[in-house]
Protein backbone atom coordinates (compact mmCIF):
# COMPACT_ATOMS: atom_id res chain seq x y z
CA UNK A 1 0.00 0.00 0.00
CA UNK A 2 3.03 1.96 1.10
CA UNK A 3 4.47 1.91 -2.64
CA UNK A 4 1.17 2.67 -3.84
CA UNK A 5 0.84 5.88 -2.13
CA UNK A 6 4.07 6.70 -3.64
CA UNK A 7 3.01 6.21 -6.88
CA UNK A 8 0.24 8.14 -6.48
CA UNK A 9 2.12 11.12 -4.90
CA UNK A 10 4.82 10.68 -8.51
CA UNK A 11 1.89 10.46 -10.62
CA UNK A 12 0.15 13.41 -8.74
CA UNK A 13 3.35 15.76 -8.87
CA UNK A 14 3.56 14.69 -12.19
CA UNK A 15 0.55 16.08 -14.04
CA UNK A 16 0.55 19.32 -11.90
CA UNK A 17 4.29 20.21 -13.12
CA UNK A 18 2.40 19.37 -16.48
CA UNK A 19 -0.18 21.89 -15.44
CA UNK A 20 1.93 24.56 -14.87
CA UNK A 21 4.21 23.94 -17.51
CA UNK A 22 0.97 24.56 -20.18
CA UNK A 23 -0.08 27.79 -18.10
CA UNK A 24 3.06 29.07 -19.22
CA UNK A 25 2.83 29.44 -22.95
CA UNK A 26 -1.09 28.52 -23.63
CA UNK A 27 0.18 28.89 -27.46
CA UNK A 28 2.40 26.40 -27.41
CA UNK A 29 -1.05 24.02 -26.03
CA UNK A 30 -2.58 24.36 -29.51
CA UNK A 31 0.42 23.64 -31.31
CA UNK A 32 2.63 25.18 -33.72
CA UNK A 33 1.02 25.75 -37.48
CA UNK A 34 3.08 23.15 -39.57
CA UNK A 35 4.76 25.90 -42.00
CA UNK A 36 2.84 25.91 -45.23
CA UNK A 37 3.88 26.44 -48.63
CA UNK A 38 4.32 29.95 -49.40
CA UNK A 39 4.88 31.49 -52.04
CA UNK A 40 8.00 34.39 -52.50
CA UNK A 41 5.70 38.00 -53.19
CA UNK A 42 7.79 41.68 -53.80
CA UNK A 43 10.91 40.52 -55.89
CA UNK A 44 10.92 43.40 -57.48
CA UNK A 45 8.65 46.90 -57.30
CA UNK A 46 7.37 46.25 -60.68
CA UNK A 47 6.72 43.30 -63.12
CA UNK A 48 9.92 45.47 -65.13
CA UNK A 49 12.97 45.15 -63.83
CA UNK A 50 13.51 48.61 -66.39
CA UNK A 51 13.61 47.68 -70.24
CA UNK A 52 13.07 43.46 -69.60
CA UNK A 53 10.55 41.72 -67.85
CA UNK A 54 11.45 40.49 -64.38
CA UNK A 55 10.32 37.81 -62.15
CA UNK A 56 7.21 39.80 -61.02
CA UNK A 57 3.61 39.44 -61.52
CA UNK A 58 1.26 42.42 -60.94
CA UNK A 59 -1.46 40.54 -58.43
CA UNK A 60 -4.58 39.37 -59.97
CA UNK A 61 -7.22 42.11 -60.45
CA UNK A 62 -4.63 44.89 -60.35
CA UNK A 63 -4.14 47.19 -63.79
CA UNK A 64 -0.52 48.27 -63.77
CA UNK A 65 -0.83 51.87 -65.91
CA UNK A 66 2.94 52.44 -67.54
CA UNK A 67 4.23 55.69 -68.82
CA UNK A 68 8.37 55.42 -69.93
CA UNK A 69 10.06 58.16 -71.28
CA UNK A 70 13.77 57.58 -73.20
CA UNK A 71 15.58 61.13 -73.40
CA UNK A 72 17.94 62.41 -76.02
CA UNK A 73 21.49 61.80 -75.13
CA UNK A 74 23.15 63.44 -72.00
CA UNK A 75 26.39 64.24 -74.25
CA UNK A 76 23.92 66.91 -75.79
CA UNK A 77 24.41 69.25 -73.37
CA UNK A 78 22.85 72.38 -71.86
CA UNK A 79 21.05 73.40 -75.02
CA UNK A 80 19.24 70.51 -75.38
CA UNK A 81 18.97 70.28 -71.51
CA UNK A 82 21.02 67.07 -71.26
CA UNK A 83 18.91 65.19 -73.95
CA UNK A 84 15.92 66.19 -71.89
CA UNK A 85 14.27 68.33 -75.39
CA UNK A 86 14.02 65.21 -76.96
CA UNK A 87 11.45 61.96 -75.80
CA UNK A 88 10.66 58.83 -77.21
CA UNK A 89 7.88 57.72 -75.15
CA UNK A 90 5.35 54.14 -74.76
CA UNK A 91 2.35 54.03 -72.99
CA UNK A 92 0.98 50.47 -71.83
CA UNK A 93 -1.44 48.45 -69.68
CA UNK A 94 -0.66 45.32 -68.06
CA UNK A 95 -3.12 43.51 -65.81
CA UNK A 96 -2.75 40.80 -63.34
CA UNK A 97 -4.94 37.72 -64.06
CA UNK A 98 -3.59 34.94 -61.81
CA UNK A 99 -0.79 34.67 -58.89
CA UNK A 100 1.65 33.49 -62.29
CA UNK A 101 -0.33 34.96 -65.17
CA UNK A 102 -0.47 38.46 -66.46
CA UNK A 103 -0.39 40.36 -69.86
CA UNK A 104 -0.07 43.84 -70.96
CA UNK A 105 0.41 45.55 -74.29
CA UNK A 106 1.47 49.18 -75.06
CA UNK A 107 2.66 51.56 -77.96
CA UNK A 108 5.82 53.10 -78.38
CA UNK A 109 6.46 56.55 -80.38
CA UNK A 110 9.29 54.80 -81.98
CA UNK A 111 8.14 53.36 -85.24
CA UNK A 112 4.53 53.95 -84.16
CA UNK A 113 5.28 50.35 -82.28
CA UNK A 114 2.50 48.16 -80.65
CA UNK A 115 3.48 45.28 -78.53
CA UNK A 116 1.73 43.04 -76.58
CA UNK A 117 3.01 39.65 -74.17
CA UNK A 118 1.45 37.12 -71.90
CA UNK A 119 3.52 36.27 -69.06
CA UNK A 120 2.96 33.11 -67.30
CA UNK A 121 5.10 31.14 -64.60
CA UNK A 122 4.68 27.57 -64.34
CA UNK A 123 6.82 27.55 -61.20
CA UNK A 124 7.33 30.28 -58.61
CA UNK A 125 9.96 30.31 -55.91
CA UNK A 126 8.08 29.21 -52.20
CA UNK A 127 9.18 28.09 -48.70
CA UNK A 128 7.72 26.16 -46.32
CA UNK A 129 6.59 22.35 -47.31
CA UNK A 130 7.33 21.47 -51.01
CA UNK A 131 9.13 24.75 -52.01
CA UNK A 132 10.84 25.79 -55.09
CA UNK A 133 14.28 27.59 -55.17
CA UNK A 134 13.42 29.92 -57.90
CA UNK A 135 10.51 31.45 -60.46
CA UNK A 136 10.65 30.07 -63.91
CA UNK A 137 8.47 32.35 -65.84
CA UNK A 138 7.84 32.38 -70.03
CA UNK A 139 7.21 35.80 -71.76
CA UNK A 140 5.75 35.31 -75.59
CA UNK A 141 5.44 38.40 -76.78
CA UNK A 142 5.02 40.57 -80.25
CA UNK A 143 5.65 43.49 -81.74
CA UNK A 144 3.82 45.29 -84.96
CA UNK A 145 5.28 48.50 -86.44
CA UNK A 146 2.69 50.95 -87.97
CA UNK A 147 4.89 53.44 -90.00
CA UNK A 148 3.74 53.67 -93.21
CA UNK A 149 5.49 51.20 -95.96
CA UNK A 150 9.11 52.87 -96.61
CA UNK A 151 8.76 52.23 -100.18
CA UNK A 152 5.09 52.05 -100.93
CA UNK A 153 5.77 51.13 -105.07
CA UNK A 154 6.84 47.74 -104.10
CA UNK A 155 4.47 45.19 -102.79
CA UNK A 156 4.70 45.03 -99.11
CA UNK A 157 3.45 42.21 -96.73
CA UNK A 158 2.09 42.17 -93.52
CA UNK A 159 4.09 40.00 -92.30
CA UNK A 160 6.62 42.63 -92.49
CA UNK A 161 5.80 44.77 -89.73
CA UNK A 162 5.65 41.96 -87.30
CA UNK A 163 8.51 40.46 -84.41
CA UNK A 164 8.36 38.23 -82.13
CA UNK A 165 10.18 37.83 -78.87
CA UNK A 166 9.92 34.55 -76.70
CA UNK A 167 11.96 34.72 -73.43
CA UNK A 168 12.35 32.44 -70.08
CA UNK A 169 13.06 34.32 -66.54
CA UNK A 170 14.71 32.36 -64.41
CA UNK A 171 14.77 34.19 -60.73
CA UNK A 172 15.70 33.92 -57.12
CA UNK A 173 15.13 36.84 -54.87
CA UNK A 174 18.26 35.43 -52.73
CA UNK A 175 17.24 37.96 -49.11
CA UNK A 176 14.59 40.50 -48.85
CA UNK A 177 16.46 43.00 -50.13
CA UNK A 178 18.45 41.12 -53.36
CA UNK A 179 17.33 39.56 -56.53
CA UNK A 180 18.61 38.58 -59.60
CA UNK A 181 17.73 36.58 -62.15
CA UNK A 182 18.85 35.66 -65.67
CA UNK A 183 16.28 35.20 -69.10
CA UNK A 184 17.43 33.93 -72.31
CA UNK A 185 15.50 34.73 -75.47
CA UNK A 186 14.64 34.97 -78.67
CA UNK A 187 13.71 37.74 -80.66
CA UNK A 188 12.87 37.29 -84.46
CA UNK A 189 11.88 39.81 -87.04
CA UNK A 190 10.21 38.58 -89.85
CA UNK A 191 11.56 41.80 -92.08
CA UNK A 192 15.09 43.42 -90.91
CA UNK A 193 17.13 46.40 -92.41
CA UNK A 194 19.69 44.78 -93.82
CA UNK A 195 20.65 41.10 -95.84
CA UNK A 196 23.36 41.12 -93.23
CA UNK A 197 20.95 40.79 -89.99
CA UNK A 198 20.18 37.39 -88.93
CA UNK A 199 16.26 37.38 -88.36
CA UNK A 200 16.63 35.57 -85.41
CA UNK A 201 18.86 37.03 -82.25
CA UNK A 202 19.22 35.46 -79.21
CA UNK A 203 20.50 37.58 -75.78
CA UNK A 204 20.38 36.84 -72.27
CA UNK A 205 19.50 39.24 -69.38
CA UNK A 206 20.86 40.09 -66.53
CA UNK A 207 18.33 41.58 -64.31
CA UNK A 208 18.78 42.58 -60.60
CA UNK A 209 18.14 44.81 -57.66
CA UNK A 210 19.12 45.68 -54.64
CA UNK A 211 16.98 47.70 -52.04
CA UNK A 212 18.49 50.58 -49.97
CA UNK A 213 15.63 51.20 -47.58
CA UNK A 214 12.12 50.15 -47.98
CA UNK A 215 10.87 52.20 -50.56
CA UNK A 216 14.20 52.83 -52.44
CA UNK A 217 15.96 50.40 -54.74
CA UNK A 218 18.61 49.88 -57.23
CA UNK A 219 18.58 48.04 -60.37
CA UNK A 220 20.40 46.90 -63.15
CA UNK A 221 19.13 45.48 -66.52
CA UNK A 222 21.61 44.35 -69.06
CA UNK A 223 21.29 42.19 -72.14
CA UNK A 224 24.22 40.33 -73.60
CA UNK A 225 23.08 39.56 -77.34
CA UNK A 226 24.82 36.42 -78.61
CA UNK A 227 24.70 36.98 -82.14
CA UNK A 228 23.65 40.03 -84.46
CA UNK A 229 25.67 42.93 -83.08
CA UNK A 230 27.75 44.61 -85.47
CA UNK A 231 30.83 46.88 -84.39
CA UNK A 232 29.47 50.26 -85.27
CA UNK A 233 25.69 49.74 -85.25
CA UNK A 234 23.84 47.84 -82.62
CA UNK A 235 25.31 47.50 -78.81
CA UNK A 236 24.01 45.46 -75.69
CA UNK A 237 21.89 47.40 -73.70
CA UNK A 238 22.37 48.44 -70.42
CA UNK A 239 20.28 50.13 -68.32
CA UNK A 240 21.45 51.07 -64.32
CA UNK A 241 18.19 52.83 -62.67
CA UNK A 242 16.49 53.88 -59.06
CA UNK A 243 13.23 52.62 -58.30
CA UNK A 244 11.57 54.75 -55.93
CA UNK A 245 8.10 54.04 -54.07
CA UNK A 246 5.86 56.67 -53.34
CA UNK A 247 2.22 55.78 -51.81
CA UNK A 248 0.81 54.18 -55.19
CA UNK A 249 3.56 55.37 -57.50
CA UNK A 250 6.50 53.54 -58.64
CA UNK A 251 9.49 55.84 -60.41
CA UNK A 252 12.26 53.97 -62.04
CA UNK A 253 14.52 56.33 -62.82
CA UNK A 254 17.76 55.16 -64.92
CA UNK A 255 20.45 55.91 -67.24
CA UNK A 256 20.71 53.71 -70.36
CA UNK A 257 22.29 53.35 -73.95
CA UNK A 258 18.61 51.94 -75.20
CA UNK A 259 15.88 53.89 -76.57
CA UNK A 260 13.83 50.79 -77.37
CA UNK A 261 10.87 50.38 -74.87
CA UNK A 262 9.87 46.57 -76.01
CA UNK A 263 12.29 43.58 -76.57
CA UNK A 264 12.52 43.93 -80.25
CA UNK A 265 13.62 47.34 -80.04
CA UNK A 266 16.12 47.89 -77.39
CA UNK A 267 17.53 44.11 -77.69
CA UNK A 268 18.43 44.42 -81.62
CA UNK A 269 18.31 48.16 -82.04
CA UNK A 270 20.20 49.92 -79.42
CA UNK A 271 22.63 52.03 -81.24
CA UNK A 272 24.27 53.79 -78.52
CA UNK A 273 27.70 52.73 -76.78
CA UNK A 274 28.49 53.07 -72.82
CA UNK A 275 32.18 52.93 -74.26
CA UNK A 276 31.05 55.93 -76.66
CA UNK A 277 29.57 57.87 -73.21
CA UNK A 278 26.57 57.82 -75.43
CA UNK A 279 24.21 57.79 -72.52
CA UNK A 280 20.40 58.79 -71.79
CA UNK A 281 17.97 59.75 -69.17
CA UNK A 282 15.02 57.86 -69.34
CA UNK A 283 12.03 57.14 -66.36
CA UNK A 284 9.17 55.03 -65.72
CA UNK A 285 5.83 55.78 -64.36
CA UNK A 286 4.01 53.06 -63.34
CA UNK A 287 0.45 53.36 -61.37
CA UNK A 288 -1.68 50.51 -59.93
CA UNK A 289 -5.08 50.24 -59.93
CA UNK A 290 -6.98 48.07 -58.45
CA UNK A 291 -9.94 47.21 -60.89
CA UNK A 292 -11.53 43.44 -59.49
CA UNK A 293 -11.47 42.21 -55.98
CA UNK A 294 -8.33 41.54 -54.21
CA UNK A 295 -7.62 37.72 -53.51
CA UNK A 296 -5.54 36.38 -50.68
CA UNK A 297 -1.84 36.15 -51.97
CA UNK A 298 -1.20 32.77 -49.86
CA UNK A 299 -2.63 29.48 -51.62
CA UNK B 1 -5.76 -1.58 -4.14
CA UNK B 2 -9.35 -0.37 -4.92
CA UNK B 3 -8.54 3.01 -3.37
CA UNK B 4 -5.46 3.41 -6.04
CA UNK B 5 -7.85 2.57 -8.46
CA UNK B 6 -10.45 5.59 -7.70
CA UNK B 7 -7.65 7.59 -6.88
CA UNK B 8 -6.23 6.83 -10.16
CA UNK B 9 -9.90 7.30 -11.93
CA UNK B 10 -10.41 10.84 -9.47
CA UNK B 11 -7.28 11.70 -11.22
CA UNK B 12 -8.11 11.73 -14.82
CA UNK B 13 -11.66 13.11 -13.84
CA UNK B 14 -9.22 16.01 -12.59
CA UNK B 15 -7.11 16.20 -15.92
CA UNK B 16 -10.27 16.19 -18.09
CA UNK B 17 -11.55 19.49 -15.76
CA UNK B 18 -8.28 21.32 -16.20
CA UNK B 19 -8.43 20.72 -19.99
CA UNK B 20 -11.99 22.17 -19.93
CA UNK B 21 -10.41 25.25 -18.28
CA UNK B 22 -8.73 26.25 -21.56
CA UNK B 23 -10.36 27.66 -24.37
CA UNK B 24 -9.02 28.54 -27.72
CA UNK B 25 -9.37 29.15 -31.67
CA UNK B 26 -7.52 29.31 -34.72
CA UNK B 27 -9.92 31.34 -36.94
CA UNK B 28 -10.32 34.37 -34.56
CA UNK B 29 -10.69 37.62 -36.28
CA UNK B 30 -8.55 40.64 -36.15
CA UNK B 31 -8.82 43.88 -38.19
CA UNK B 32 -7.54 47.23 -37.82
CA UNK B 33 -8.41 50.89 -39.52
CA UNK B 34 -5.39 53.51 -39.80
CA UNK B 35 -7.59 55.60 -42.43
CA UNK B 36 -7.26 59.40 -41.13
CA UNK B 37 -9.15 62.03 -42.15
CA UNK B 38 -7.21 63.02 -45.62
CA UNK B 39 -6.77 59.07 -47.16
CA UNK B 40 -7.94 58.65 -50.33
CA UNK B 41 -9.12 55.10 -49.18
CA UNK B 42 -9.81 53.46 -46.78
CA UNK B 43 -7.05 51.83 -44.64
CA UNK B 44 -8.40 48.45 -43.75
CA UNK B 45 -6.85 45.05 -43.22
CA UNK B 46 -8.75 42.24 -41.68
CA UNK B 47 -6.78 38.80 -40.16
CA UNK B 48 -8.95 35.68 -40.21
CA UNK B 49 -6.75 33.38 -38.68
CA UNK B 50 -6.16 34.53 -34.87
CA UNK B 51 -4.93 31.98 -32.79
CA UNK B 52 -6.25 32.71 -29.13
CA UNK B 53 -6.07 31.07 -25.94
CA UNK B 54 -8.00 31.59 -22.79
CA UNK B 55 -7.31 29.90 -19.42
CA UNK B 56 -9.89 30.07 -17.49
CA UNK B 57 -8.50 29.54 -14.76
CA UNK B 58 -6.10 31.62 -14.17
CA UNK B 59 -7.16 34.30 -16.55
CA UNK B 60 -4.06 34.25 -18.88
CA UNK B 61 -5.22 34.92 -22.34
CA UNK B 62 -2.73 34.97 -25.36
CA UNK B 63 -3.00 35.75 -29.14
CA UNK B 64 -0.53 35.33 -32.32
CA UNK B 65 -1.53 36.92 -35.42
CA UNK B 66 0.48 35.75 -38.46
CA UNK B 67 0.89 39.09 -39.98
CA UNK B 68 1.20 38.32 -43.76
CA UNK B 69 -2.37 36.88 -43.02
CA UNK B 70 -3.94 40.30 -43.05
CA UNK B 71 -6.29 41.20 -45.96
CA UNK B 72 -6.88 44.29 -48.00
CA UNK B 73 -9.49 45.42 -50.18
CA UNK B 74 -6.25 46.64 -52.59
CA UNK B 75 -3.19 44.55 -53.65
CA UNK B 76 -1.08 47.05 -53.11
CA UNK B 77 -2.41 48.33 -49.99
CA UNK B 78 -1.24 44.20 -48.71
CA UNK B 79 1.55 44.84 -50.15
CA UNK B 80 2.93 48.17 -48.42
CA UNK B 81 1.16 46.97 -45.16
CA UNK B 82 3.86 43.78 -45.54
CA UNK B 83 6.77 45.46 -47.63
CA UNK B 84 7.17 48.77 -45.91
CA UNK B 85 4.95 49.30 -42.58
CA UNK B 86 5.21 46.01 -40.48
CA UNK B 87 7.92 44.46 -42.47
CA UNK B 88 5.97 40.93 -42.08
CA UNK B 89 9.15 39.16 -43.68
CA UNK B 90 11.37 40.39 -40.41
CA UNK B 91 8.53 39.98 -38.12
CA UNK B 92 6.10 37.65 -38.91
CA UNK B 93 4.20 37.06 -35.95
CA UNK B 94 2.46 39.61 -33.59
CA UNK B 95 1.94 38.14 -29.98
CA UNK B 96 -0.07 39.41 -27.18
CA UNK B 97 0.59 38.08 -23.89
CA UNK B 98 -0.96 38.53 -20.53
CA UNK B 99 -4.29 37.88 -18.31
CA UNK B 100 -7.83 39.07 -17.72
CA UNK B 101 -7.67 41.63 -14.55
CA UNK B 102 -10.82 41.18 -12.86
CA UNK B 103 -10.59 37.57 -13.99
CA UNK B 104 -12.86 36.14 -11.31
CA UNK B 105 -16.20 38.38 -11.85
CA UNK B 106 -16.64 36.07 -15.06
CA UNK B 107 -18.32 33.17 -13.91
CA UNK B 108 -17.65 30.45 -16.72
CA UNK B 109 -20.43 28.33 -15.91
CA UNK B 110 -23.53 30.90 -16.85
CA UNK B 111 -24.41 32.06 -19.73
CA UNK B 112 -24.17 36.24 -19.88
CA UNK B 113 -21.92 38.78 -21.12
CA UNK B 114 -19.01 39.88 -19.02
CA UNK B 115 -17.27 43.38 -19.13
CA UNK B 116 -13.65 42.25 -18.93
CA UNK B 117 -10.34 44.18 -18.58
CA UNK B 118 -7.26 42.90 -20.07
CA UNK B 119 -3.48 43.59 -19.12
CA UNK B 120 -0.25 42.22 -20.57
CA UNK B 121 2.44 42.59 -23.53
CA UNK B 122 2.04 43.31 -26.85
CA UNK B 123 4.98 42.24 -29.23
CA UNK B 124 4.56 43.75 -33.08
CA UNK B 125 7.30 44.62 -35.27
CA UNK B 126 9.90 43.39 -33.11
CA UNK B 127 8.99 45.54 -30.34
CA UNK B 128 6.99 45.00 -26.81
CA UNK B 129 4.80 46.73 -24.97
CA UNK B 130 2.68 47.20 -21.77
CA UNK B 131 -1.00 47.29 -22.98
CA UNK B 132 -4.47 47.88 -21.09
CA UNK B 133 -7.89 47.14 -23.04
CA UNK B 134 -11.42 46.78 -22.17
CA UNK B 135 -13.62 43.88 -23.95
CA UNK B 136 -16.27 41.57 -23.19
CA UNK B 137 -16.37 38.10 -22.81
CA UNK B 138 -19.57 36.48 -23.69
CA UNK B 139 -20.37 32.88 -22.62
CA UNK B 140 -22.89 31.06 -24.65
CA UNK B 141 -23.35 27.20 -25.16
CA UNK B 142 -19.97 26.12 -23.50
CA UNK B 143 -18.03 28.63 -25.54
CA UNK B 144 -16.79 31.85 -24.96
CA UNK B 145 -16.24 35.20 -27.28
CA UNK B 146 -13.74 37.48 -26.73
CA UNK B 147 -14.06 40.99 -28.39
CA UNK B 148 -12.22 44.34 -27.60
CA UNK B 149 -11.94 47.95 -29.20
CA UNK B 150 -8.46 49.39 -28.78
CA UNK B 151 -6.37 51.54 -30.35
CA UNK B 152 -2.53 51.78 -30.87
CA UNK B 153 0.04 54.29 -31.83
CA UNK B 154 1.83 52.86 -34.46
CA UNK B 155 5.44 54.99 -33.52
CA UNK B 156 5.28 53.25 -30.33
CA UNK B 157 5.86 49.62 -32.37
CA UNK B 158 8.65 51.45 -34.37
CA UNK B 159 6.18 51.36 -37.52
CA UNK B 160 7.25 55.07 -39.02
CA UNK B 161 5.21 56.32 -41.73
CA UNK B 162 7.14 58.62 -44.53
CA UNK B 163 6.87 62.26 -44.47
CA UNK B 164 5.03 61.74 -48.34
CA UNK B 165 1.76 60.71 -46.89
CA UNK B 166 1.98 61.35 -43.28
CA UNK B 167 -1.42 63.13 -42.67
CA UNK B 168 -2.58 60.28 -45.39
CA UNK B 169 -2.06 57.30 -42.68
CA UNK B 170 -3.88 57.73 -39.29
CA UNK B 171 -0.66 57.75 -36.56
CA UNK B 172 -3.62 55.30 -34.42
CA UNK B 173 -4.56 51.98 -35.18
CA UNK B 174 -7.77 51.02 -34.06
CA UNK B 175 -7.94 47.51 -33.98
CA UNK B 176 -11.10 45.23 -33.18
CA UNK B 177 -10.53 41.55 -31.80
CA UNK B 178 -13.45 38.94 -32.39
CA UNK B 179 -12.77 35.46 -31.21
CA UNK B 180 -15.38 32.86 -30.42
CA UNK B 181 -13.37 30.20 -28.22
CA UNK B 182 -14.07 26.43 -28.31
CA UNK B 183 -12.90 24.19 -25.18
CA UNK B 184 -9.79 22.76 -26.05
CA UNK B 185 -9.75 19.29 -25.34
Amino acid sequence: MRKNTLLLICLLGLSTTQIIAQETDLLKLVGEDKPQKEYVKYAFKSPRVINGHSMEFLAPGTLDFRILHRFGLVSQGFDNLFGLDQASMRMGVDFGLRRNLMFGFGRSTFKKELDGYVKYAPLQQSIGEGSFPVTIALVGGMTMNTLPWADPTIKNYFSSRLAYYFQTIIGRKISEGFTVQLSPTLVHNNLVALQTQPNDIYAVGFGGRAKVSNRVALTWDYFYVVNGIEKGINYHPLSVGVDIETGGHVFQLHVSNATGMNERAFITETTNSWSKGELRFGFNLSRVFQIAKNKKLTP
Amino acid sequence: MKKLIICILALFVIKNITAQDKFFTKSGRISFDATSPKSPENIEGVNKTVTCVLDTKTGNLQMAVLMKAFEFDRALMQEHFNENYVESNKFPKTEFRGALVDGSVVNYSKDGVYPVKVKGKLTMHGQTKEVEAEGKLTVKAGKIQVQSVFSEQLADYGITIPQLVADKVAKTAKITVDCLLDPLK
